[in-house]
């Protein structure tokens, strides 16, 4: 292996600032949250306690936080499932290149590129003027899908474009009908990638705020409970919440990996049965 | 042959059905429904349906929504410079100078994992850093370098470019990282044999070849900040404006046909730069 040059030092360098740039503040937020009773929202720590997480559990304090936290996760959830049926279904079907498919993908991109406050607004005004009521589980549902449909749709692509046809022609070959290839053979070469769909799914809803903004109706989510908070709470009890709240996503981003990191293993200790013959 | 043609479309059509349904219900006829509405009249208390061209007159006849605009692109202009410069380089470390696969996945990630955390507490994050007694202040006082704290750190343009850099970077990283590791490195290897150097191997190869993902990160990083509004309302304490934050004042007073109109025409401004920038790039092979 030939030396590290001069330049793998200065951009090693540049690299580790840029992730102390991306997690820093966070990490500060992370100290300060554990203030004592005394403390404000900057350095110095007055002591240190657990004083403005016991608070986060009173209802005066900060509202509904644990509400609104089941909302949202109920609500990614929800988001997260369906990313990932239409987005697997949708994908297939580009395979297809259907009539109207390019039409279909250029929504697509509109749909990633068009500014959520339009998707707000114009959700919103649909209801409002249909008569129907906004609620969290289906205007918010919807507004929150056209932010995480294209995400999985383009992972979707991503996937196909590297898609190895022969194995499903092997299975044809076989007398594998349509829907066992499907089954048997695609489903589980493009699984560890619907894992990445489902992490995109769960986390891009979780946070979403915009697309949130007018179609949660009268039960907010846990981003616009934040938002709401950072007008009339000064305490480091905010800083509680975000620390809380970003462990809980990192704990889910570290459940995703993991699972895609078992499912890689898996598939490369059982990736062929030769040998073992199937009944 | 026909038949199994036909067969292939109707098929499609079925699996790509809830797809296309979700973006027709949620997609496009809101943006519909927007383009009506801004023809709309409004009084106090509802809007009422109309063709009048009153609210785009209005928009249009008003200087602030040039002011507006301009701090939009100037907010986006600003910010794809540098989110474009740190990306550029970041992915260029990842994909060229980090040897193993192991460790360019595992900085990858490190480099993703904000952007599955909420927007909102990383923007609350930086409270601590940029407050008048935050740690900038405090360094830079300690240090000798001024005397009174900096007022212009928090809410403040500058805070609301920085927010905007910490948010978005990433969206420049992963598309450039992704075509950068798809360039033949046999390439590289030529180009260093026919005696050029460093400099002129990132400028002649690796800068051309990084083209559509740099077309990419763009989009994204301009759609996103054009369409932002609460960035902007929350770094720089409600102090400046930029279209977004125009729209959803207007929705705050229920004046929705107003909010619609600029709506129709942020949405316009960010299709047609979209449109300029698709001209350089064809996503779907890029994918």
């Amino acid at each position: 292996m030939e030396p590290r040059s001069r330049s793998f030092y200065l951009l090693a360098i540049f690299f580790a600032l840029f992730l102390l740039f991306l997690y820093g503040p966070t990490i500060t937020i992370g100290i300060l949250s554990f203030q004592g009773p005394g403390g404000g929202l900057t350095f110095p720590m007055r002591g240190t306690s657990l004083h403005w997480f016991r608070d986060l559990f009173e209802q005066q304090a900060v509202g509904d936080i644990w509400g609104s936290f089941g909302r949202s996760f109920l609500l990614g959830l929800m988001v997260m499932v369906t990313t990932v049926v239409v987005s697997v279904m949708g994908g297939l079907a580009f395979r297809k290149r259907f009539p109207g498919s390019t039409v279909l993908f250029y929504l697509i991109i509109t749909s990633l590129v068009i500014p959520s406050i339009l998707i707000s607004l114009g959700v919103g005004l649909m209801f409002s003027q249909t008569g129907l009521d906004v609620h969290w589980s289906t205007s918010g549902f919807g507004s929150q899908l056209t932010w995480t449909l294209p995400f999985g749709l383009l992972i979707m692509f991503a996937v196909f474009n590297r898609f190895d046809k022969s194995y499903e022609e092997a299975a044809r070959d076989l007398g594998a009908s349509p829907w066992q290839t499907l089954r048997h053979v695609v489903l589980p070469i493009i699984a560890p990638s619907l894992i990445g769909v489902a992490l995109f799914g769960f986390t891009l809803s979780y946070d979403e705020f915009a697309r949130t903004l007018l179609t949660a109706g009268s039960y907010n989510t846990l981003p616009l409970e934040i938002f709401g908070m950072t007008t009339n709470v000064t305490t480091p009890v905010l800083y509680a919440l975000g620390t809380l709240t970003t462990a809980f996503s990192l704990i889910m981003i570290g459940f995703f990996l993991c699972i895609a990191w078992w499912s890689a293993r898996r598939k490369a200790r059982t990736g062929s049965d030769a040998g073992k013959g199937l009944v | 042959m026909e038949k199994l043609l036909r067969n292939k479309a109707i098929s499609g059509w079925l699996m790509a059905a809830p797809l296309t349904l979700v973006l027709a219900f949620f997609l496009v006829l809101p943006i519909v429904l927007i383009v009506v509405v801004s023809f709309w009249r409004a009084t106090e208390f509802s809007i009422i349906p109309a063709f009048v061209w009153e609210n785009y007159e209005f928009l249009f006849g008003s200087s602030v929504t040039y002011q507006v605009f301009l701090n939009t692109f100037k907010y986006a202009a600003i910010t794809w410079a540098l989110t474009l410069v740190i990306g550029f380089t970041v992915a260029y470390f990842l994909a060229f100078h980090v040897r193993t696969q192991t460790w360019q996945i595992a900085l990858f990630l490190l480099c993703t994992i904000p952007f599955w955390t909420s927007n909102i507490i990383r923007m609350i994050s930086w409270i601590p850093f940029l407050g008048r007694n935050g740690i900038a202040n405090s360094t830079l006082i300690s240090w000798g370098v001024i005397d009174e704290p900096l007022e212009w750190l928090l809410f403040s343009d500058f805070a609301v470019i920085l927010a905007f850099v910490h948010l978005y970077t990433l969206f420049m990283v992963v598309p450039i990282f992704n075509t950068m590791m798809r360039i033949d490195k046999s390439l590289i290897e030529a180009a260093r044999d026919a005696g050029a150097s460093g400099v002129q191997i990132l400028w002649n190869v690796i800068i051309p070849l990084t083209k559509p993902g740099i077309m990419i990160g763009t989009i994204f990083v301009v759609t996103l900040v054009m369409g932002d509004f609460i960035t902007v309302r929350f770094m720089s304490g409600s102090q400046s404006a930029n279209v977004g934050r125009l729209i959803s004042n207007d929705i705050a007073l229920l004046a929705y046909p107003s909010a619609a109109a600029t709506a129709v025409v942020l949405l316009l401004t960010v299709l047609i730069v979209i449109g300029i920038l698709l001209r350089f790039v064809d996503i779907r092979r890029e994918l």
